[in-house]
């Protein structure tokens, strides 16, 4: 666009661009569980007559306990805010009173009360997740949907979770209720989008992974199954930090030497969890569990890193942050008969994004060179990785638009001189031979072009007739 | 390996060019076998060199199911086999996918023999793989070799089958559960029963809703397979069960999929079953479920059973529409406002008035703008049964309201529904009480506002005629160009453009271009070159005098403008102009017209480029008359020709001689 011409100076003051803005505050949504079709008549539980408040928690009421149980297996709708007041509230105080007996009390765990128990937080806990308001669900940007329900699930996420840490709590009876069916239930719900409910979820399902053994290879690998189809298919899964958080105590536990299973879990699901766009909404997980496989068994570091190398990102420079972050937490804990072996692509990689045009990613990398671990791996396979970052290095050096950057870089040459003065040296050299060769390779380039356009020029005279054949 | 690499690629070059040169000489032939050979050991080296990168895979997986002429015609297609077979085995699904299309399209290559020789052991390996990847993939080759292959093998591949959709991992039974229906239209009609039946059924009941849903998808090949006695007993209560399922994702696909399957069932069991699920679809508690059925209202009363359809309709569908007028969720309220006036030409002139008018109404007083708006842009199908007028008064409001609604979209898409509006509604209606409207969007502070508006301006001139267009339009645009805000002025510019053809020479002479003229003093830069693109667009309307007269001082004097936007833009007016009289009826080569155009374009001086090589290829092909002499004089005139131009023309007059 244009300005006025010079001669008549412009006296048109009307802002043509003058908008109203509308902007409505956000409201704030919760959402109730895709279970209820409307049913409309009204819940009636008749309070029993021993109130919980006289209940003796100290002294076991197994009866008592399971009536109880039973009433709290009703389920309310709290998308209609007004309906069944009364009895929410009932079952409120009911849930929170069996929250406290079964954290008080002694011998109340009786075989009968397993299947109640049970059966009571599966009618509570278990359904179907509704569908996400909308369409495109940003966990970055969009505020979550919050549980409607959540007055009561808590409470039996709660109780759930005192009843698998009881003292009296039993897993040898409580497998035949707490069985795979349950647990490919329970996994479903970390799609939830409330973060509290996966929160709780969270910590039941590691209770569950760590009282039934028998349980624990088919909790791996239907959480295999749902990172698979994470990455492959949906791209959409609300629970995938949780869930890493639990498989980073799991691996801290596997045995060594590490099964082949296990093996195969980090280079075919773990290392392509790394290529889905909402990596970082679980990179801190992922780069936990990473680190734990490595120091578990160092032999696993090249692959790790060749598979990182294979997945870098292209175009996303924040994923290329992370992946920096991830790397040097890898860097850190390497050994250094694994570091011989993937320094070379490894640091060809650094090269490029130590030279990226985005400031970000170039000062991530050289951070490297604070890290004192790194730095004496640099300075221990000088001779391999000096020719590598050099040139890269040279040319930021006089050509990045950031001064933060190009300061950094002066330390990082500092450091190379230092290390090896001659090969610096050499280096130097060659790359100003290399620099003066490539610019006269241009020039030749340019007058060959200049050469062809007068021929062309000339030819197409020619067919004009101006100049006769 | 890179120097290997290098040869491969070198070994493909040749021996394409071979391939190329020789045709289907080298069949049956030793050299055949050898360059078959060779193509095999070439494509293990693309497999071997490069296994890393998804892209290249990508492409290697759709290329190879093009190479059978390239590895020696179909009977060496097998050779293909190794490396697609790997392919299909890896992670990413696009990869994996390709591969899979390209094995299926190399499949119909291969010979019976070879099906059996080659390619079937390939589909059992992938089948009975260790790592889910490739047991997917094999779930999609399943149908393209059972129907030419051996009933021995057929019934391995059956049993295949049957073992994949109960594999243990959920990515392979829903890879099965897709194919299902594929495979059951290859099978033969008694396995269809014995088989299919019984995986159908698992795989609708199983534990993961994924699975379950892509089973609905597979009913409706599965109905249109069976004879229709079998359907009640074999089908449907897998059916009626996927419509209640606790999933809303599977009753969302049923509601989706449901033309299909009130296709696929027929019209007896569409009435017994059907209606009443249906009902319960627009009826359940999730949004998405019901906005899926409220889609198919239209589609699902149109295929109904003609003898008592409108008994239905008005029996057990409309209730449940009428409750949907009113829905808490405004997708469901949309999607029913894009189909509901559908159902007045099937219910006819009386119960449209009675029934569906008051609820046409009521959506249009809906608080969300979209349903407004997707009942004004079905306006068409009301207006075949009962004519827009019982609408008018109510429509009117909805109108006024979309059109100052506070989103840009919006606004956008009423305007767009203008000019079918105003036919329906008719000249006088539109004057009264929408006219306005149309000129007030021509100020909307949204640039893409004021542009559908001069759009729209120009289509209702179309309609309207010219003569209406200069009684109401044309004075109100031009009023605008002494707005003092310069984009408004621009916007009279932009009007200009799309309504000088639509108006005619007469209004474009007499009204229009004297503003234009007027405007090229503006202080605004933009305005000006505006003025440049206006004239170079009004060229083709004028006449010649008037081009002459009045528009070649304006655009010579912008021409050279302090402004160097706006000598660009002039100058692109004036070559353009001449360009459009070169390829127009303007323009014969034995009319004085040519001469004066000439003169015209030569007398801007030396500052106007003229499209030389347009101006030759004119002469070259115009056929030169004894009026030959004449042009030439005139040129000898133009010092500012280019002399090639010149040369050429000489030239070619001395070749027609």
């Amino acid at each position: 666009m244009s300005s006025a011409p010079t001669t008549s100076p412009s006296v048109d003051k009307v802002d043509g661009f003058s908008r109203k803005s509308v902007r409505k505050a956000k409201q704030k949504r919760s959402q109730s569980s895709s279970q209820f079709r409307s049913q409309g008549k009204p819940i009636e539980l008749t309070p029993l007559n021993v109130g919980f408040l006289e209940w003796d928690r100290k002294t076991a009421q197994p009866e008592l306990f399971l009536k109880k149980l039973q009433q709290c297996c009703t389920v309310f709708d709290f998308m209609d805010t007004l309906s069944d007041l009364k009895m929410k509230e009932y079952k409120r105080s009911t849930l929170n009173e069996l929250v406290d007996y079964v954290t008080v009390s002694r011998g109340y765990l009786t075989e009968q009360a397993y299947p109640e128990v049970v059966k009571m937080v599966s009618q509570n806990i278990f359904r179907t997740l509704p569908p996400s308001d909308s369409n495109e669900f940003d966990p970055e940007e969009d505020e979550p949907t919050l549980e409607a329900s959540w007055p009561h699930l808590q409470l039996v996420y709660e109780f759930f979770i005192r009843f698998l840490e009881s003292q009296e709590f039993q897993p040898s009876i409580a497998k035949k209720y707490i069985d795979q069916k349950f647990v490919l239930q329970l996994l479903e719900l970390f799609d939830s989008e409330d973060p509290r409910e996966r929160d709780y979820l969270k910590t039941v399902l590691h209770r569950i992974y760590g009282k039934f053994l028998g349980l624990r290879a088919f909790i791996r690998k239907q959480i295999n199954n749902i990172f698979l189809r994470f990455v492959y298919e949906t791209e959409h899964f609300n629970g995938v930090a949780e869930l890493l958080e639990i498989l980073g105590s799991i691996i801290n536990g596997f045995a060594l030497p590490l099964k082949a299973e296990h093996k195969q879990f980090l280079v075919k699901v773990l290392i392509p969890l790394h290529t889905v766009r909402s990596l970082s909404l679980f990179h801190a997980q992922l780069a936990y569990c990473i680190v734990q496989f490595l120091e578990k068994d160092p032999t696993l570091t090249e692959p790790v890193i060749r598979g990182l190398l294979k997945f870098w990102p292209k175009t996303c420079s924040q994923k290329e942050v992370m992946y920096l972050g991830e790397l040097e937490e890898i860097l850190d804990v390497i050994e250094p008969t694994q570091f011989v072996k993937i320094q070379e692509p490894l640091f060809k990689q650094i090269s490029r994004c130590v030279s990226s045009p985005h400031f970000q990613v170039a000062e991530r990398a050289l951070y490297y060179w604070n890290n004192e671990y790194i730095m004496s791996l640099i300075e221990e396979n000088s001779s391999v990785i000096l020719p590598i970052m050099f040139s890269s290095l040279y040319r930021i050096s006089k050509e990045h638009w950031n001064p933060a950057i190009v300061a950094l870089v002066y330390n990082v040459l500092k450091a190379f001189m230092e290390m090896n003065s001659t090969l610096f040296d050499e280096l130097t050299a060659t790359y100003k031979s290399d620099r003066q060769r490539e610019k006269k390779k241009e020039k030749e380039r340019e007058e060959l072009w200049k050469k062809l356009e007068d021929l062309e020029l000339k030819r197409g005279l020619r067919s004009d007739g101006i100049i006769p054949t | 390996s890179s120097q290997q690499h290098q040869e491969a690629v070198h070994h493909c070059a040749s021996s394409r060019c071979g391939e190329d040169s020789h045709g289907k000489l080298y069949k049956n032939d030793t050299e055949t076998q050898l360059y078959s050979l060779k193509m095999y050991s070439i494509i293990h080296i693309f497999y071997n060199t490069i296994y890393d990168e998804d892209e290249v895979l990508l492409a290697l997986a759709e290329q190879l199911g093009n190479f059978t002429m390239l590895v020696g015609g179909p009977e060496y297609v097998h050779c293909l086999l190794p490396p697609l077979e790997s392919l299909a085995t890896v992670e990413e699904t696009v990869v994996r996918d390709k591969a899979v299309e390209s094995l299926r399209k190399i499949s119909q290559e291969h010979s019976p023999v070879d099906l059996e020789v080659h390619f079937e052991p390939l589909v059992k390996r992938l089948a009975s793989g260790d790592w889910f990847t490739s047991r997917t993939s094999a779930c999609g080759l399943f149908s393209v070799c059972y129907p030419r292959v051996s009933s021995t093998v057929k019934a391995e591949i059956r049993q295949h089958f049957r073992t994949l959709c109960s594999d243990d991992t959920p990515m392979v039974r829903r890879a099965a559960a897709s194919k299902l229906g594929e495979f059951a239209k290859v099978l033969e009609p008694e396995y269809v029963k014995s088989d299919i039946i019984s995986l159908f059924t698992a795989l609708a009941s199983d534990e993961q809703d994924s699975v379950r849903l892509l089973a609905v998808e597979a009913c409706v090949s599965i109905a249109t397979l069976l004879p229709q006695e079998d359907l009640e007993t074999l089908v449907m209560p897998t059916l009626r069960q996927a419509a209640e399922d606790k999933s809303w994702r599977v009753r969302y696909m049923v509601a989706d999929k449901f033309s299909e399957l009130q296709k696929a069932v027929g019209s007896e069991i569409t009435k017994n079953d059907l209606v009443p699920a249906f009902q319960n679809l627009l009826k359940d508690c999730e949004a998405e479920v019901r906005a899926a059925a409220a889609n198919k209202v239209k589609e699902f009363c149109e295929n109904l059973p003609e003898d008592n359809r409108e008994q239905i309709i008005m029996t057990h569908i409309l209730p449940c529409v009428k409750e949907l007028v009113s829905d808490t969720n405004q997708h469901v309220k949309s999607a029913l406002a894009s189909v509901i006036m559908g159902l007045s030409t099937i219910l006819g002139k009386d119960n449209t008035i009675e029934h569906l008018l008051p609820l046409f109404l009521a959506q249009l007083k809906d608080e969300c703008p979209e349903v407004r708006l997707n009942i004004i842009s079905n306006l068409d199908c009301v207006n075949e049964v009962i004519g827009i007028r019982q609408l008018s008064q109510s429509l009117l409001p909805a109108i006024v309201e979309l059109a100052e609604d506070a989103k840009w979209r919006v606004r956008l898409a009423i305007i767009e529904y203008m000019p079918l509006l105003a036919g329906q509604l008719g000249v006088e209606f539109f004057d009264e009480k929408l006219n306005t409207l149309c000129m007030a969007w021509l100020i909307d502070h949204v640039y893409a506002i004021r542009e559908a508006a001069t759009c729209n301006l120009m289509k209702l001139v179309e309609k309207f005629g010219a003569e209406w267009a200069q009684n109401t339009i044309v004075p109100k645009v031009l009023g605008m160009a002494n707005d003092p805000n310069y984009l408004h002025r621009m916007t009279t510019l932009f009007c200009i453009n799309a309504l000088s053809e639509a108006c005619g020479q007469e209004i474009t002479t007499k009204q229009m271009l004297p503003v234009v003229l007027k405007m090229s003093n503006d202080q605004v830069a933009n305005v000006r070159f505006n003025v440049a693109k206006s004239l170079q667009k009004i060229g083709p309307v004028l006449d010649s005098n008037a081009l002459q007269t009045e528009v070649k001082p304006v655009l010579e004097k912008l021409a050279t403008d302090s402004d160097m936007d706006v000598k660009y833009f002039a100058q692109e007016a004036i070559s353009g102009m001449f360009d459009f009289l070169l390829s127009t009826k303007l323009l014969n080569f034995n009319s004085l017209n040519f001469i004066f155009l000439l003169f015209f374009l030569c007398s801007f001086g030396p500052s106007i480029t003229i499209p030389n090589q347009r101006l030759q290829d004119g002469i070259c092909h115009g056929t030169l008359s004894n009026q030959t002499l004449k042009v030439i004089a005139c040129l000898s005139q133009l010092h500012t020709f280019t002399s090639s131009a010149a040369s050429s023309f000489v030239l070619c007059g001395k070749n027609t001689k």
